[in-house]
């Protein structure tokens, strides 16, 4: 029921919607996220380095937390790495559960803990140079809701 | 003992490898973070500051007093910018 993918390859977010909707069994609640790179300040490109091994651990365990915190009936993490466009799909995170609470703040703390505790880093590509971007002190602070 | 050391982002950059091997006796990341800084001048600059830095022993993020002892791999980065 958990199913973490680490991936380069472009994903289809309505097709995998649609598939995690249908394989849950007892869900009265779906709950789906997206991140896209936004195009703003001039961005050319969004460069994603992350650890393999450890990005499938780390996440994989972000996951079996939220399923020992809430009764759910299935959690998609999925995670793309490499160089990326404007209005590209970063990462998805999908949750179900019988009441749509739990689905709601299980994809919430999904990604409280995947901004700040899975191995990855962006890196800003713009007309003046590329950037790396700062991990923000809000970011680390959010994890305290939890 | 024997560990490879990995580096990320602009950590990577700075250092000049991603990653590299070396021997050491240091019992904790600290002392080990010391004697990276030792070797060249790009090392020492890209270590220099601890609070700009996050590590993880064998795959498992730790603090810096973490023992080494049957550690085989240690990876410096900074904070992670995820999702």
């Amino acid at each position: 029921m958990i199913d973490i993918r680490v991936q380069a390859e472009p994903f289809d977010y309505g097709q995998e919607c649609a598939d995690f909707a249908a394989a849950q069994d007892g869900a009265g609640a779906v709950v789906t996220f997206c991140g896209i790179v936004r195009g703003d300040g001039g961005l050319e490109a969004m460069e994603i380095e992350h650890y393999p091994g450890m990005t499938e651990r780390a996440l994989t365990a972000i996951a079996d937390e939220a399923a020992r915190r809430w009764a759910l009936t299935g959690v998609l993490v999925l995670h793309r790495h490499g160089t990326l466009s404007p209005g590209a799909h970063i990462m998805m995170v999908a949750t179900a559960a019988p009441p749509r609470a739990s689905a709601f703040s299980a994809a919430d703390f999904l990604m409280d803990y995947l901004k700040s505790r899975a191995p990855f880093w962006k890196k800003e590509h713009r007309p003046e140079g590329p950037s790396w971007v700062a991990a923000k002190a809000s970011d680390e602070d959010a994890l305290t809701r939890w | 003992m024997t560990l490879e050391i990995l580096y990320f982002a602009w950590l990577r950059e700075r250092i000049g490898a991603a990653r590299e091997t070396v021997e050491t006796d240091a019992p904790t990341v600290a002392a080990l973070v010391e004697e990276l800084r030792a070797r060249d001048p790009h090392h020492a600059a890209a270590l220099s500051d601890l609070s700009a830095l996050r590590v993880a022993v064998d795959q498992e993020l730790r603090d810096f007093d973490a023992p080494l002892a049957g550690a085989r791999e240690i990876s410096f980065f900074p904070p992670m910018t995820g999702g």
